[in-house]
């Protein structure tokens, strides 16, 4: 019964006396909305008005809330940390001894163990943390038109990609520090069989970038038949071991839209973030995609964190209709949904309290 | 005329030896001695300018002279179309939020600094010029064609071509033109009269364009020209002028014009024909250019419209730089935050290479937060104010309560930006002529050497006149279509209003095209009402001993000659110009009568003759030491004539119970003439009497006798009747007269009923009837007009009877009965005098305790001598240049001196409708209500209880004092006694005790000086009202400046006349009341009303939803501000305080500027917190925005407090939400902006009060906007705006339940403590406002109930307040 009452008192009807014309009348004309009498809703707030609301909220809140945590609680998740910072760990060496330079890959594997087999369909993850991909210069340190596979930037990268737009003169593709700091460690993931075998899981690395990505955003210069020709004329990233035109060997993940490339641009919010890695499907209704037991993740350790003391994840993981495993929404719900309940009680009381002297509003305080 | 000769030489030989001692020096050594600061100012002020003909045979001259002069073209636009956009600029580069806007956009160009693209920052502030400049520029266009129109006007200047008149532009025309003017025609610039078809040498000019004023003013031709009389030749023009150098004075002008033959003519006011007026009743005249185009004293006068700055600005300025403290104070955070975490890092693979310091780059951070985190100032905040101020003033303007019916005339707004000052003022100045009354003065009744009429039937006349106003419709509108003719040629000819009213956005376009002041069909102070006097049967009798046969001349009492010298300066001692309505605007001049033909009149010259010079010789001594009674019985016992009565139906039908029928003309009495005819026979004069047969014998008997006794008067009379082109017999008795001032027409009204008619007035003569004399023509010698100095006015006449000098003065009582009492002198006629003002000044104290308006109408004859040596003086004092005025006040006194009390009139002005309402409406809406009026303290006092300012409760404290000394004892002693009082009654609330001070002018300037005036304020704080009597313009404005000053309180200050001006322009808010007092007042004040009355819902209504409107927009857009920005502020600690930001640049920007301005506006313009109807049923609500409720420094930082509380739970919630997932910046944004748009939008919802389909219209185009914006452009941008590009990204979030889930929740936590804040504070301690609005919302009847229940609850604890006893405490001096 939120408090609603049209106060257009009385609508005079007729507009101002036409005169006939002749004589101009400078009488206001008599309308609702020259006279600010428009019909109008007023809305008073009072504990009355006010404590349905809140009930109505606790009341849809709650359900939410539970159904939020409910449907976190079931998505399965593992984590697994391979920076290397421990002497303990598998990649202490690899992370010790790194150097843009060495062309011998350092490989570490770290063995792990799902407790719970994972139904559906996993996603694989790298995370960082502390990697500020959301720093002003970091992000501005592209260029789209390139990406977008404009010949003319791919010769002359914007001035945004600075220092990354040029090495000796030759422009860069792709240009820019995002672009050049791209993740390239390699994850293989094996699945230890209970009699001891080591069977690899396939990855698909297709599918894990944005459909308008990798379709309208990212382009390659000319056609996509000979990147190599395309790409003449332009260096690689700095940091990078092979030119862009040599990311994959299927020419439609080749190139500025390669999806790990593209999944990497797509800068992240926050300076602990996942990125999507590879998927793995699953292979049909009876077995799990991952059953559990032991597998191993065998890490080529290219990406150094150490510097900033940064870290380096993978995750497992499946999802849900709300996408991947986090119970705080859920909670938060409930939370607010209680609170708001709370609060109607005790608006209840208040309004019990004080409504009946509100309702005769003629004692003045 | 010797004497005359005389003097005109001396002149001369002044004017040239003048020129000797060069142009300024002091005009007589003697004067120069006496005032010497005067003559020091003189030479100050040096400029002059000289023009001479330009066709005219000094032609050489002509160019070397008028150098210096502009043409008279005007240009009143600030641009022209090349320089707009340069000059347009450059003038909105003057307010410091575009210049801060402007170094944001420089700043975003430095590189190291650059937070977004270049152009986005440009936004904002290319959208604010854009907008300014569109309003300028249309503004400028309609300068522009009404500069264009006025140029191109045709007039008909003298070309030395073709030696004739020819057609030309007003643009055209130059200094030194001699332009010819005719009938109707409005002049083109500034010019010198040189000729007249009118034989006297006069013109007659309506100034309403000017000054809104629609009698005729008088102008003169230039004396002494040589040519005079005769047609006008150009070429034949060899003199050349000297005058002052182009001022903004309308009523001065000096300078002399020198003939060839080094004779030199004075020139004033009276010759100079001023650009916008028109010509009346004058077929041809010619003058000579002085000051063309920018230089007349139309153009000089025209000041822009008026910008003051409103108390809520004041404080929003305050809060704008607590906005720029946080923005440093956030900036420094982010560069701090910056640098530390640049030292903390160390070669990490997301760092750009540089070779700044982690304490530089903070330094640079600093800058690019502030242009991250612009929005924090509010640019869009001070175009958003203007735009709902011109809503809220279009909405005021429109409001039909506001609208006059009988002046046709709406309020009107002409301070834009001062519309939420009204809701917040405290303390009301209001003048009370004109203000609380309708300023339409009826004649009440008058005392005559001691004796008093009462005029009772007129009295009851007045009464019915009251109660018929209601039904009174009828009669104002025949009395408007009698004046139509008149209002539209004026509308047509309308010119200079380009200058006046260009400036009014807001006004319709056609408002221009008729401006009020021309339409308004006030006939000059000459409604039924006032023409109407119903005579005293005493005094009528009295007189009618004029037209007895029986009249014996030599019987003839003393008193007689009184009366009639009374009625004599009643018609005569004023400016008033008389026409007929036939012929509208046409003078009725005074035929040319010979003075010879009043031969018959031998003996009524006697008559007055014997009261002249050997005054009251006839009365014994014997006589004089009667008591006062039986002396005046015995005085005119003599003089009584056979008690008959020629008195005639006196009042028009409708207004007089049992009135006969068919005696419906307008009431006057047929003087003898019209009796004569029998026109109207026997029925027009029937009588309610008894004897009535006899009377009418005696009336056929009078007739005879007067027919003979006048037969010289009449035939003159008749001749000029009879002759062609005169007004013709019809409109004989329906003379229109047109007053400065309502006064003097009903004055002029009142003399007329009693036979003394006003016929015609030329410039040295009038024509007067006097009763059973005829029509005499009077040689009008000089007129001293009224000045507030002097109070007073007089007019020097030759008698037509005596062919004596006589001076009659007419003026306020007090001057008057001083300069009655210094005649002095032992024998008996003073001591008659004396017995004569003692009478009077008993009858004026009764008067004014009525509340009636008085004036003393005193009389002096001259010796010839006297006259002679005063003239001298005068006509030195006329011809000077230099302090002019001060010479002519000091003539003015001269004569003023040893006058003779004739007696006093009595003039009502009645309050206008709902006065009383009114000020106890505002009073119980906290508002002291004070009143500065010029009138009389008891005039005044009754005035203000007649008004229920004062209520018989209320105790009286009056002010008199004669010293300072005393004055000071006299605070002390009533500011012990009010609080003592106030302690009694256990109330030390101030301002709410039942004191009424009363101070009349001299006390309040004694308590005005330094060291009084701290007392004086304490003691009238503790007032409930005070009325300041006898107050001077400037006291009034200095009473106003004091309390604003010291209180620092709002004031208003309402008047209508230009004795208010002063206080109008220094009150915070000033308003005019356009009424019958011209429209200096109008003119000056920031809203223009009509009546009293419309002041109640001004500021109960409009004051008070202005306030709370824009009170409640700026902290929504204060909030609003502070919400957004902050959401940005706390991702700077999750990006490395790096300035970054998550949702694109474009969304960013537009955010403020697009998605979320129009709420507010709505808000701004919409909201209703109650409705009008409880507003002006409850003014105790408007007590909320005197205190500044709506804004106050506590809201201000709860809603900052809010803000920010809304901006963590807006940026949190998604922030732990996406924590630790694969979301990407915008991916981020999108959510965070989306609830943010939703809180900001409900945000509204809750705080509006009212909502109307147009708060829904736009809250959900908002927000429809707002998500049509992103998402087309997140499919339609491939590589547009570079860093933050947000191809596919809020196509991709909206199709995902998260982003719901996370807006659903932000928005309701945000939300969740307003609303409950709100829920809480309405229902535990609801506001006055609040319970008003619950109150609405029940039925009516249950509503009456609970009005009328408040009311009385209110009323119950204001008694409580009120001291119950009432002794009137008052402090003698």
């Amino acid at each position: 019964m939120m408090a609603s009452s049209y106060n257009a008192k009385e609508e005079d009807g007729h507009v101002a006396v036409a005169g006939g014309g002749t004589i101009k009348n400078k009488k206001p004309d008599n309308t609702a909305f020259k006279q600010q009498r428009l019909p109008a809703w007023q809305p008073i707030l009072t504990a009355g008005t006010v404590l349905p609301a809140f009930f109505v909220i606790g009341l849809i809140f709650i359900p939410i809330g539970i159904g939020l945590y409910v449907t976190s609680n079931n998505i399965k998740e593992f984590e697994i940390d391979y920076t290397g910072t421990d002497i303990s760990s598998p990649c202490f060496n690899c992370s010790q001894s790194f150097s843009w330079n060495s062309t011998r890959p350092c490989i570490c594997v770290l063995p792990f163990t799902l407790e719970q087999p994972f139904e559906s369909k996993v996603y694989m993850y790298y995370g960082l943390s502390n990697f500020y991909q959301n720093h002003r210069r970091y992000v501005k340190s592209r260029d789209d038109s390139q990406l977008n596979g404009d010949i003319n930037s791919l010769k002359n990268p914007t001035k945004e990609c600075e220092p990354y737009a040029r090495n000796e003169k030759v422009p860069i593709a792709p240009c820019g520090a995002i672009a050049n700091s791209m993740f390239n460690d390699t994850l293989d993931l094996y699945y230890i069989d209970p009699n001891g075998t080591r069977i690899q899981i396939p990855l698909t690395k297709t599918g894990i970038a944005w459909q308008s990505d990798m379709n309208v955003k990212f382009r390659n210069p000319g056609s996509n038949t000979n990147l190599t020709a395309a790409f003449q004329g332009t260096s690689k990233p700095i940091n990078w071991h092979k030119p862009v035109y040599e990311l994959d060997t299927n020419p439609q993940n080749n190139g500025f839209i390669n999806e790990d490339f593209i999944v990497w641009m797509r800068t992240a919010a926050l300076p602990t973030f996942r990125k999507l890695y590879r998927i793995i499907d699953k292979k049909n209704h009876m077995t799990p995609t991952l059953p559990r037991g032991n597998y191993t993740l065998e890490v080529t350790y290219n990406y150094p964190v150490r510097s900033f003391e940064g870290k380096k994840r993978v995750i497992l993981s499946t999802i849900s209709w709300m996408g991947g495993k986090n119970p705080f929404l859920g909670i938060a719900y409930i939370t607010v949904g209680s609170v708001c309940f709370f609060l109607g009680v005790v608006l209840l009381i208040i309004h019990h309290k004080y409504g009946s002297r509100n309702n005769s509003a003629d004692i003045p305080n | 005329m010797e004497q005359i000769h005389w003097v005109r030489h001396r002149c001369r030989r002044l004017a040239s030896s003048r020129s000797v001692r060069g142009f300024y020096s002091a005009p007589s050594s003697q004067h120069s001695e006496r005032s010497p600061e005067l003559h020091s100012t003189q030479q100050l002020s040096g400029k002059r300018r000289t023009v001479v003909a330009r066709h005219g045979p000094r032609q050489h001259e002509y160019h070397s002279v008028s150098k210096g002069c502009q043409g008279n073209s005007i240009r009143t636009t600030k641009y022209s179309l090349l320089t707009f956009i340069p000059m347009n600029l450059f003038q909105q580069f003057h307010r410091l939020a575009n210049l801060y806007f402007l170094f944001l956009v420089m700043l975003n160009w430095v590189p190291v600094v650059e937070a977004f693209q270049k152009e986005i920052t440009m936004i904002p502030l290319v959208v604010v010029l854009i907008i300014i400049a569109i309003k300028d520029a249309l503004e400028d266009y309609r300068r522009y064609r009404f500069d264009r129109r006025i140029n191109n006007n045709i007039a008909t200047v003298y070309s030395g071509k073709y030696q004739r008149y020819v057609d030309q532009h007003w643009k055209d025309v130059c200094v030194g033109d001699f332009v010819r003017l005719s009938f109707n025609e409005i002049i083109p610039a500034d010019m010198l009269l040189l000729y007249s078809s009118d034989p006297h040498g006069v013109c007659y000019i309506e100034t309403a364009n000017l000054d809104g004023e629609t009698n005729l003013k008088q102008r003169q031709v230039v004396r002494d020209l040589p040519q005079q009389g005769s047609e006008f030749t150009p070429e034949n023009f060899h003199s050349h002028i000297e005058c002052e150098s182009p001022n903004n004075d309308l009523i001065r002008f000096r300078g002399y014009m020198e003939h060839p033959n080094k004779k030199r003519v004075g020139l004033h006011n009276n010759n100079l024909l001023l650009r916008s007026c028109t010509i009346r009743n004058t077929e041809t005249v010619i003058g000579i250019v002085v000051y063309a185009g920018h230089e007349t004293k139309a153009m000089m006068n025209n000041s822009g419209p008026r910008y003051k700055r409103s108390k809520l600005e004041r404080r929003l300025n305050v809060d704008v730089l607590w906005s720029v403290v946080l923005l440093v104070i956030m900036c420094l955070t982010g560069a701090v935050g910056h640098a530390l975490w640049l030292w903390n890092l160390k070669d990490a693979l997301f760092q750009i290479p540089d070779t700044v310091s982690p304490a530089l780059a903070g330094f640079y951070m600093f800058w690019t937060m502030i242009i991250v985190l612009q929005v924090l100032i509010p640019i869009s905040l001070y175009v958003s104010i203007e735009v709902v101020k011109l809503c809220q003033i279009f909405f005021i303007q429109n409001d039909k309560d506001f609208y006059d019916e009988n002046l046709d005339s709406r309020i009107e707004c002409r301070a834009l930006n001062i519309t939420e000052d009204l809701g917040q003022i405290q303390y009301v100045f209001s003048d009370k002529t004109g203000t609380l009354t309708e300023n339409k003065m009826v004649f009440c009744r008058c005392t005559i050497a001691g004796v008093e009429y009462p005029h009772e039937e007129n009295a009851r006349r007045l009464e019915v006149y009251e109660q018929e106003e209601v039904e009174a419709v009828d009669r104002s509108h025949t009395l408007k279509s009698h004046t139509s003719a008149k209002s539209l040629s004026c509308k047509s000819l309308s010119c200079n209003r380009s200058s006046v009213s260009l400036h009014t956005l807001t006004g319709d376009a056609e408002d221009e095209e008729a401006p009020s002041p021309n339409v308004l069909p006030h006939n000059a102070f000459s409604s039924p009402m006032e023409k109407d006097v119903v005579p005293d049967p005493l005094l009528l009798q009295k007189l009618n001993c004029l037209y007895s046969p029986l009249f014996l001349l030599r019987d003839a009492s003393l008193e007689l000659t009184y009366i009639v010298d009374f009625f004599m300066a009643l018609a005569i001692c004023n400016t008033v110009v008389v026409s007929s309505p036939n012929q509208p605007r046409y003078v009725v001049k005074v035929p040319e009568v010979s003075p010879t033909k009043l031969k018959s009149l031998d003996d009524i010259k006697m008559l007055f003759q014997r009261f002249g010079l050997p005054r009251f010789s006839t009365l014994s001594p014997a006589q004089a030491t009667e008591s006062s009674h039986s002396f005046t019985r015995s005085l005119f016992a003599r003089g009584k004539a056979p008690s008959f009565n020629l008195s005639p139906t006196p009042v028009d039908k409708g207004t007089v119970a049992g009135g006969e029928p068919g005696a419906q003309a307008i009431t006057s009495i047929k003087p003898g003439l019209n009796v004569a005819r029998g026109e109207h026979g026997d029925q027009g004069y029937e009588e309610e009497d008894d004897e009535e047969d006899e009377r009418r014998q005696d009336v056929n008997g009078v007739e005879d006798n007067v027919v003979i006794l006048n037969s010289g008067a009449l035939t003159g009379l008749d001749n000029s009747n009879k002759a062609p082109g005169s007004p013709g017999e019809p409109s004989e008795d329906e003379l229109i007269y047109e007053a400065e001032s309502p006064d003097e027409a009903a004055l002029v009204h009142a003399a007329r009923v009693y036979g003394c008619t006003l016929r015609g007035r030329s410039v040295d003569h009038l024509l007067v009837e006097l009763p059973g004399m005829g029509s005499l023509p009077v040689r009008l010698l000089h007129i001293l007009p009224f000045d507030s100095t002097r109070k007073r006015m007089s007019v020097v006449v030759r008698h037509p009877l005596t062919n004596q000098v006589v001076v009659y003065t007419k003026g306020a009582d007090s001057v008057i009965m001083d300069l009655a009492k210094s005649a002095e002198g032992a024998d008996q006629s003073d001591y008659m005098q004396g017995h004569i003002r003692e009478q009077t000044q008993k009858h004026l104290d009764s008067y004014a305790r009525e509340g009636l308006r008085t004036l003393c109408i005193a009389k002096k004859v001259l010796e010839e001598n006297e006259y002679e040596s005063w003239l001298k003086h005068h006509v030195f004092a006329e011809t000077s240049i230099e302090n002019r005025e001060e010479l002519l006040l000091e003539s003015a006194l001269k004569l003023e001196t040893n006058i003779t009390l004739l007696g006093a009139t009595g003039i009502v002005d009645r309050l206008q409708e709902e006065v009383p309402e009114t000020i106890e409406a505002l009073q119980k809406a906290g508002v002291k209500v004070w009143v500065l009026t010029g009138d009389k303290q008891e005039t005044a006092i009754n005035i203000a209880c007649a008004c229920k300012l004062l209520r018989s409760t209320d105790q009286l404290l009056t002010a008199n004092c004669g010293s300072k000394e005393m004055c000071k004892a006299l605070i002390f002693e009533l500011r012990k006694e009010v609080e003592r009082r106030e302690l009694e009654c256990g109330e030390a609330n101030e301002g709410t005790s039942g004191f009424t001070l009363v101070v009349d002018g001299r006390t309040l300037e004694f308590a005005l000086e330094d060291d009084l005036k701290d007392g004086f304020l304490e003691l009238s704080r503790r007032c409930r009202a005070v009325i300041c009597c006898r107050s001077t313009p400037l006291q009034k404005s200095q009473v106003v400046r004091l309390v604003q000053d010291q209180l620092r309180v709002m004031t208003l200050a309402i008047g209508d006349g230009a004795n208010d001006v002063s206080m109008i322009q220094v009150a915070d808010v000033g308003i005019g009341i356009s009424g019958q007092e011209g429209m200096q007042a109008v003119m000056s004040s920031d809203f223009a009303i009509s009546r009293f009355k419309h002041l109640r819902k001004l500021l109960l209504v409009h004051g008070h939803w202005c306030y709370t409107r824009l009170a409640n927009m700026i902290l929504y857009f204060f909030y609003k501000n502070v919400m957004y920005v902050n959401l940005l502020f706390w991702y700077q600690f999750f990006c490395g305080f790096s300035g970054s930001v998550m949702s694109n640049s474009w969304v960013l920007i537009f955010f403020n500027l697009l998605f979320t301005s129009t709420p507010p506006l709505i808000y701004g313009i919409l909201d209703k917190d109650v409705s009008a109807e409880t507003l002006m049923m409850l003014p105790e609500l408007y007590i909320s925005g005197q205190n500044s409720k709506a804004y106050l420094p506590s809201t201000f930082w709860l809603t900052m407090l809010d803000a920010f509380y809304q901006s963590l739970v807006c940026f949190f919630i998604p922030y732990f939400a996406y924590a630790g997932s694969d979301a990407d910046l915008l991916s981020f944004g999108s959510p965070v902006n989306a609830s943010a748009l939703f809180i900001i939008l409900i945000h509204q919802v809750i705080e509006s009060h009212t909502l109307t389909w147009l708060h829904a219209l736009v809250l959900v185009g908002s927000a429809l906007f707002y998500f049509s914006f992103t998402l087309v452009f997140s499919v339609v941008c491939v590589t547009c705006s570079p860093p933050t590009n947000p191809l596919g990204v809020d196509t991709l979030q909206m199709s995902q339940p998260l982003f719901y889930g996370v807006c659903a929740l932000t928005t309701v936590l945000a939300l969740l403590p307003r609303l409950l804040f709100h829920a809480l504070h309405n229902s535990i301690s609801p506001s006055d406002t609040l319970r008003a609005t619950l109150m609405e919302q029940v039925n009516p009847k249950e509503y009456c109930r609970r009005m009328q229940n408040w009311n009385q609850d209110q009323s119950k604890a204001k008694s409580l307040v009120v001291p119950v006893e009432d002794s009137a405490l008052t402090v003698p001096d």
